[in-house]
């Protein structure tokens, strides 16, 4: 097998450069943020926005992974990437450089940290236990390109001409305004003989006198005079140095800098996964279908939300769901600031997530691979215009109704909220009858709950209070029918305000 | 180079906390005098000496090693404080020594670096020149070693070093770097190089052919080409720099460590000299090992402190013979001498145990593994239920370090309880040998301060005063 990427199989469809209209309703641009910090040179983002159309596209990333999870691996990918990136480090240098010699040193040392890389990486990626499909082609490929003339030249110059240099020692003649620049002839170190010659004090440590220099890595007309003065003194090696430059100078292989970046979306991906996991949170492989509807999720949670209370240290609540038979659509209500809204959001992320090949939140997982994925959730801007607020709800969703097929997700959060009870049951009904109709995965988080019992296709799901404390939220979605009557009771006996309690206090 | 005063082989750490319980042996000792006699009025001598003298030995051979070299001191106390002063004016010298706090460079560290060692090599040279001349005189160890290492060390050909490193860092011909190539060509690892052969005359010869080298020179208007220029001489001189300035931090500390060993038996000439200014017998003591038989007899041991206090007169000595005894019990009437004579025999187990003579005219002992002190505290008065409180307190941190060897002195301890209990704590006693010592009163009350072997007088003490005048009234009132 041939290797063409460590994220895609052969039959990928090109990167998408733009976030998924549902990215920040189910604020997964904040999720992607959080990953790609302190990677920016990667540009990962349009890896996370480029949705895998099958199932075996899936496996492949999903196999990857698996591999990177052994930390040997990823301590090795980590060695390559730190070494990748002093290598672009030093072209940068090199390009910056004033002085043709600065350019063409920098040149070398990036060129020599490549060979670097790619040997390492080659002897590392020989001896490791690789499982997956992608890693597997991607070492054949390497250990061929490493065995290639054009690589063991690179190499092989790179390090001689490194040598060289290194090995070269000089000495400066410094008198008044003249320096002279000589071979180093083992003349003495002065400062061990003065160490020497009072040695015999030595009582015990004592401070460093040293002073500090800057450190730039420009030189200027002197040095740069010096520099000339030292390569007269070695024109072979400087000869050398010239032709490297002129003779390397697109050295690097595309498949092996692709690999670079690429493989930063998973390491990128396990770190933030790491994180979360050392709080306790699970996150696990999910088995993805394209037929079977039938999906269920285990211990799951917002990861947006997660990673942010996990940074305040506080805990994280885990929701479980699943549709059975019939079943599509996912009915939330109860009280509010519940986790309704966080549940309409997990269950996006957890599709989106499976599309990517990446590991899901949650302790198991079966999933469904959508072709495409719409959220319609309140907006603010209209908040004066309740009319013309219904009127963009219907629109927007019959713009979604109209795109929609039968293997795609819809999730509504709180539609309908500007109309009378009785409108919304109305047009609630309508809709979500449509969707039946359309044999759409959704999730329909709503205070309205006579949406709950349409038929076979919906679930009832609503938030749950403590008992004895109704103010008091579990963050708990459960399958329950609504009832928002019980709540209203509860808040009330608490505050005695029940019939009889009432009754009771309010006697003539 | 070590001076090796104080142990064989070993640095004497002048910086090292008092042990604990020094303060409480300080205040109950009077140790403060002894300090003050052996400083002279300087504090650094003071210091000295409270560390040396609460930082007690606890070998037989220790002890005799500053035996010894006390006994030299004693007998070339003007060669032993012309050293000290060499000492003292190397490093009071090297404090007068500016070094800018501010200005960190290459050259103001070599300069700074130059004089300190330009004072040290004259102090060295002085140092020697008292070995050579006096070094036949010492018979000790500890001074023996020190001027044959002055000898070894400090030779001619060292000076000659020395002189020639001054001479050669003042860089008047230039200054010669090697370095590397560093990333990106830049040079690194610069490291001052002794001139060669070869390079001898290559200034004259600009114009003519170097065949080894290539010359560039600056344009005398081209300023940041001398910057640079100064900043590529100021890495070569660096570690060379900072090299001198460590040996002269260095020297600096051989001289501290002379200062303070030295200081030590300076110290102790100090004190001798207070003491036979008022006559006083002094000797040199038998140290008895720790793990050998209990031994404790003197001739004439007196306070020390109380000598050096009087103004003039001397402080009665006490004679006793103790040997196989681990309790000496002190007994006698107020003001008759039993305080002075308790501190007597601590200060003189303290000296005994820093290598010091001893005031008394013969003492032999055996070595404690430690000196605790429990004296009645006078400031806690007012609350006796406190009081004793604070006693116990004292008395456990006495018991969590005391060891097996060790000596506790108690000086009206637990006075504060009342009679029956003090005496029941006095009946508990365990088995053992003990001394019973009485201090003299002669007929008529006249106190001598000498105090003489006998048992306790049972009249007025504890139990039995309290039964005869409480308990007979408590019965006729019973009766009545």
């Amino acid at each position: 097998m041939s290797f063409h990427s460590i994220l895609f199989d052969e039959t990928s469809a090109a990167v998408e450069h733009d976030q998924p209209s549902y990215f920040t309703d189910l604020n997964l641009d904040q999720v992607v943020t959080a990953i790609a910090a302190g990677r920016g040179e990667y540009n990962l983002a349009p890896f996370f926005y480029t949705r895998l159309r099958t199932v075996s596209a899936i496996a492949y990333r999903q196999e990857v992974m698996r591999d990177l999870q052994d930390d040997a691996l990823s301590a090795c990918i980590a060695t390559f990437a730190r070494q990748m990136k002093a290598m672009r480090e030093h072209l940068r240098q090199s390009k910056s450089m004033h002085y043709q010699r600065q350019k063409q040193h920098w040149f070398l040392d990036a060129a020599a940290t490549y060979c670097d890389a790619v040997t390492t990486l080659g002897a590392d990626l020989a001896d490791a236990e690789l499982g997956s499909r992608g890693f597997c082609a991607f070492r054949d490929h390497l250990a061929s390109y490493a065995k290639s003339e054009a690589f063991t030249t690179l190499a092989t110059e790179a390090n001689r001409l490194r040598g060289q240099l290194a090995a070269i020692q000089y000495c400066l003649d410094i008198s008044g305004n003249r320096i002279r620049v000589t071979k180093y002839d083992r003349e003495v170190d002065y400062s061990a003989e003065v160490l020497d010659t009072f040695a015999k004090f030595k009582q015990g440590a004592v401070k460093s006198y040293g002073s500090k220099f800057p450190d730039l890595a420009e030189m200027d007309h002197v040095e740069a005079g010096i520099l000339d003065l030292v390569a007269k003194l070695h024109p072979d090696v400087f000869a050398s140095l010239d032709e490297f430059a002129d003779t390397h100078n697109e050295f690097l292989d595309r498949t092996v800098t692709a690999f670079d970046r690429e493989v930063q979306f998973y390491t990128a991906y396990l770190e933030f996964a790491g994180q979360l996991g050392q709080a306790g949170l699970g996150f696990c492989y999910p088995q993805v279908s394209a037929e079977s509807k039938e999906i269920s999720v285990s211990g799951t949670f917002d990861v947006a939300l997660a990673n942010k209370l996990v940074s305040q240290h506080q805990p994280v609540v885990c929701n479980d769901f699943f549709l059975r038979g019939p079943e599509r659509i996912l009915v939330v209500s109860g009280p509010n600031q519940g986790g309704k809204t966080t549940f309409a959001r997990t269950f996006g992320q957890l599709h989106h997530l499976a599309s990517l090949g990446l590991l899901v939140p949650g302790t198991q997982a079966q999933l469904f691979l959508f072709d495409r994925l719409f959220t319609h959730f309140e907006r603010g801007e209209n908040l004066q215009d309740l009319r013309g607020k219904l009127e963009d709800d219907l629109t927007r969703i019959h713009g979604i109704l109209g795109q929609a097929t039968a293997s795609s997700i819809v999730i509504m959060n709180e539609i309908l909220t500007s109309t009378t009870l009785q409108d919304a049951v109305f047009l609630g009904t309508r809709v979500l009858e449509q969707i039946i109709d359309l044999d759409l995965l959704c999730v329909c988080v709503t205070f309205v709950d006579e949406l709950a019992s349409l038929g076979p296709a919906t679930v009832s799901m609503t938030s749950t209070v403590v008992p004895q404390n109704p103010a008091e939220r579990t963050y708990r979605i459960v399958r329950k029918p609504a009832d928002g009557l019980a709540y209203a009771l509860a808040i009330a006996e608490k505050y005695r305000l029940t019939y009889r309690a009432l009754r009771e206090r309010v006697r003539p | 180079m070590k001076a090796f005063l104080m142990y064989p082989g070993q640095d004497f750490d002048a910086e090292a906390d008092l042990p604990a319980g020094a303060q409480a042996l300080i205040e109950d000792l009077g140790l403060q005098t002894l300090f003050g006699a052996m400083s002279g009025g300087d504090e650094f001598l003071y210091a000295v000496a409270e560390r040396a003298v609460l930082t007690s030995l606890d070998e037989p051979e220790a002890v005799r090693y500053r035996q010894h070299a006390l006994r030299d001191c004693l007998d070339q106390a003007q060669t032993v404080r012309e050293m000290y002063q060499v000492a003292v004016d190397a490093v009071l010298g090297s404090k007068k020594i500016y070094r800018g706090i501010f200005t960190q460079s290459p050259d103001a560290t070599l300069r700074w670096a130059m004089e300190m060692l330009q004072l040290f090599t004259g102090l060295l040279h002085r140092l020697r020149e008292i070995a050579d001349t006096n070094a036949a005189s010492f018979q000790s160890q500890a001074f023996c070693t020190l001027f044959q290492t002055l000898a070894a060390e400090l030779g001619d050909d060292f000076f000659a070093a020395v002189d020639e490193h001054l001479s050669q860092l003042r860089f008047r011909g230039g200054v010669l770097v090697s370095a590397r190539l560093g990333k990106g060509s830049k040079g690194i690892r610069y490291v001052l190089r002794r001139p060669g052969e070869r390079r001898r005359g290559w200034l004259g010869r600009i114009t003519g052919k170097d065949s080894d080298g290539f010359t560039m020179r600056i344009a005398d208007r081209d300023e940041s080409g001398h910057r640079t220029l100064a900043e590529l001489r100021g890495r070569g001189i660096n570690l060379a720099a900072s090299a001198l300035a460590q040996s002269a931090d260095h020297m600096l500390s051989f001289f501290t460590m002379l200062r303070c060993e030295l200081g030590f038996y300076v110290g102790c000439l100090n004190a001798r000299d207070r003491l036979a200014e008022a006559g006083e017998p002094m000797c040199f003591p038998e140290p008895v090992p720790a793990d050998g038989p209990a031994r404790l007899s003197f001739h004439g041991l007196y306070d020390v402190c109380l000598s050096l206090r009087l103004d003039r007169g001397r402080a009665v000595g006490n004679d006793a013979g103790a040997d196989g005894k681990t309790l000496v019990i002190i007994t006698g009437a107020n003001q008759g001498g039993k305080s002075t004579f308790l501190r007597s025999v601590g200060l003189a187990q303290l000296m005994m145990q820093c290598g010091m003579f001893v005031g008394a005219e013969s003492f032999t002992d055996t070595l404690c593994t430690g000196l605790f002190t429990h004296y009645r505290r006078e400031e806690d008065a007012e609350m006796e239920s406190g009081k004793l409180d604070e006693e116990l307190a004292r008395m456990s941190e006495i018991a969590d370090r005391v060891t097996p060897g060790s000596i506790v002195l108690f000086n009206e301890s637990f006075a504060a309880t009342n009679e029956r209990e003090g005496s029941e704590i006095a009946r508990q006693r365990g088995s053992g040998e003990y001394l019973f010592l009485r201090a003299q009163r002669r007929e008529g009350g006249q106190r001598t301060f000498r105090l003489v072997e006998g048992e306790p007088e049972p009249t007025s003490y504890g139990l039995d005063l309290y039964q005869r005048i409480f308990g007979t009234q408590a019965q006729s009132a019973a009766t009545r």
